[in-house]
């Protein structure tokens, strides 16, 4: 894992502030994620981290701040613009297309690699069906390396939690993303099924060189996994670093365990 | 056994035709979670286009072969069908996104109402023919197993078939393509759907025009048997019972349930009705339907609505 180069900064936070109505949820965020490294945003309950996934992922629109993904900064863009540009993410409650197999939830991953038009489609004409199948071998990967081949043709809606989740990463892979960001991949999970997803992950992030921005509220899980860490608390800023430096941190540390003052 | 057997077809292909409008109602609410009122105003409109183009086009272009005048009829009709989809997506369906249920469908009353009016102002407000060639006589099936045999209908028996086709062609498409896969992908989640670059308002035209072709085919075969008028878009209270027996969300359902309420309908007013009086056969699928409401209120084969407390 030490072999792993991180290059260079590749995507930038800058001065984000999101509100709802008169509530803060974010004030003033500035981080930088670096090209391959797995970076985390953590954070107790209520601390802003979705929020600001989904600031990233286009969901929202913050009312200050900017974002810059190689030197394009991006504002008002949706979530479809978003991924074009190379994201793709997976959510904290699930959100696969429940009444679908498996393999057709994660087959939707590949939408904007598919060329051929609806008529083509319909017919099933020559260029059509070579697509599906060349689509299909990709997907196939992923569902070895997901190791869910055994549930290929299970709709999703039937697989227990743990499997769901990985459906749910299948997907965003299928995406073949530049940036995959990760809402709590670890939320609601045993210990076993968060080494797998935590060996997953590290695994993307070796063998594509994808870059991770994942959220976790499980503090133990981030430190493992992550290269750099940033901690937010009531929509603020209030760390950032090494998992070692974070750790650290008298203000993470008050964070988590409360102050005694 | 013979008129029973003979009601029973009946009612199994006038219950096809009631699929095929029922269908345009579950397509659209699938993709989008909208109960489109206006499918029936789509049907009449797709049918006087088709009624008149097949008159107008042979004038303009001065040829006289009925084939071609229904082939390019038809196509026309497709076309205003789709510009019809794009426009409706554009003027209404992108400004009410994540509105709720009740908004969208107020908003289709209203593509109802302007398409009933607008349908008959470009096209006027007669009754019109529309031939296709469908044969109107009768023919007789198992002569030799009963006395003068079953009278069946031919222009609804190739009417089912053309419906049954239909049917299948769109399971085959929902199934199978890509564009069938991300249409169910919209029908299930919308955000997870544009997180990974499904772009909605173009899946929004194609579920659109999709209904629209269903509802051309629909008007197509209703107005060849009964003639295109006004009380064709009432067609469409004839499939409300049919969805909501069959399940908002299921294809099958709208076939089944379309079957059902066809059959139940022509039985009970041949077997039922001479005690009632008669008349079953308008009031008999919503009678059912309140039924099958009290029992299972998300149809036979609708998903059952769980909501997390």
């Amino acid at each position: 894992m030490t072999e792993r180069k991180i290059g260079d900064v590749i995507l930038e936070v800058n001065n984000i502030s999101l509100n709802f109505g008169g509530v803060k949820a974010l004030t003033d965020i500035s981080f930088n994620v670096r090209e391959h490294e797995v970076r985390a945003i953590i954070g107790p309950n209520g601390a802003g981290k979705s929020s600001m996934l989904n600031c990233i992922n286009g969901v929202y629109t913050p009312q200050q701040g900017s974002i810059t993904f190689r030197g394009q900064t991006f504002s008002n863009m949706n979530s479809r613009q978003v991924a074009e540009m190379g994201f793709a993410r997976t959510f904290q409650s699930l959100a696969l297309f429940k009444g679908m197999s498996v393999l057709d939830n994660i087959m939707t991953g590949r939408n904007l690699r598919m060329r051929t038009n609806l008529f083509q489609q319909a017919i099933r004409w020559g260029a059509a069906e070579r697509e599906e199948t060349t689509q299909r071998e990709f997907v196939e990967k992923i569902i070895d390396f997901l190791e869910i081949q055994a549930h290929r043709k299970t709709p999703v809606g039937r697989l227990p939690y743990g499997l769901q989740k990985r459906v749910d990463l299948g997907r965003a892979l299928a995406m073949e993303p530049q940036v995959l960001l990760l809402d709590e991949p670890m939320a609601g999970m045993n210990v076993e099924e968060k080494q797998d997803m935590s060996r997953f992950i590290l695994d993307v992030n070796d063998e594509y060189g994808t870059t991770v921005v994942l959220i976790e509220h499980d503090m133990s899980v981030v430190m493992d996994i992550s290269d750099r860490v940033v901690v937010l608390d009531y929509g603020k800023k209030i760390g950032d670093g090494t998992p070692d430096e974070v750790r650290a941190s008298p203000d993470v540390i008050s964070a988590y365990l409360g102050t005694s003052h | 056994m013979g008129p029973f057997l003979e009601t029973l077809f009946g009612g199994l292909m006038t219950g096809m035709l009631y699929s095929l409008v029922a269908l345009g109602f579950v397509l659209i609410y699938k993709a989008s979670g909208v109960f489109n009122f206006a499918q029936g105003a789509m049907v009449l409109s797709a049918a006087l286009a088709m009624a008149r183009f097949s008159e107008w086009i042979p004038q303009w272009l001065g040829f006289d072969n009925k084939l071609l005048a229904n082939v390019l009829a038809f196509a026309v009709a497709m076309m205003m069908m789709v510009a019809a989809a794009w426009l409706i997506e554009r003027l209404v369906l992108s400004k009410l996104v994540n509105q709720e249920g009740i908004t969208l469908l107020m908003a289709t009353l209203g593509i109802a109402y302007f398409m009933d009016g607008s349908g008959q102002t470009l096209f006027g407000s007669d009754i019109y023919k529309i031939d296709v060639g469908l044969p109107k006589d009768p023919m007789f099936l198992l002569e030799n197993i009963f006395e003068g045999g079953l009278l069946i209908n031919k222009e609804d028996l190739y009417a089912a078939v053309i419906a049954a086709a239909l049917v299948v062609m769109l399971t085959l498409f929902f199934q199978y393509t890509a564009t069938g896969r991300a249409l169910r992908a919209v029908a299930d989640d919308h955000q997870a759907a544009q997180s990974i670059g499904i772009p909605l308002n173009r899946i929004w035209v194609i579920v659109w025009s999709v209904a629209g072709f269903v509802a051309l085919v629909a008007g197509v075969i209703w107005g060849s048997k009964l003639g295109v008028q006004f009380s064709l878009s009432l067609v469409a209270l004839k499939a409300l019972p049919v969805v909501i027996l069959g399940g908002l969300t299921s294809v099958p359902g709208a076939i089944i349930g379309g079957l059902i309420i066809g059959v139940g309908e022509k039985l009970s007013e041949v077997f039922i009705g001479p005690y009632l009086g008669g008349g079953i056969e308008i009031w008999f699928g919503y009678v059912l339907v309140l039924f099958v409401l009290l029992v299972r209120p998300q149809g036979l084969f609708g998903e059952k609505i769980i909501d997390r407390v």
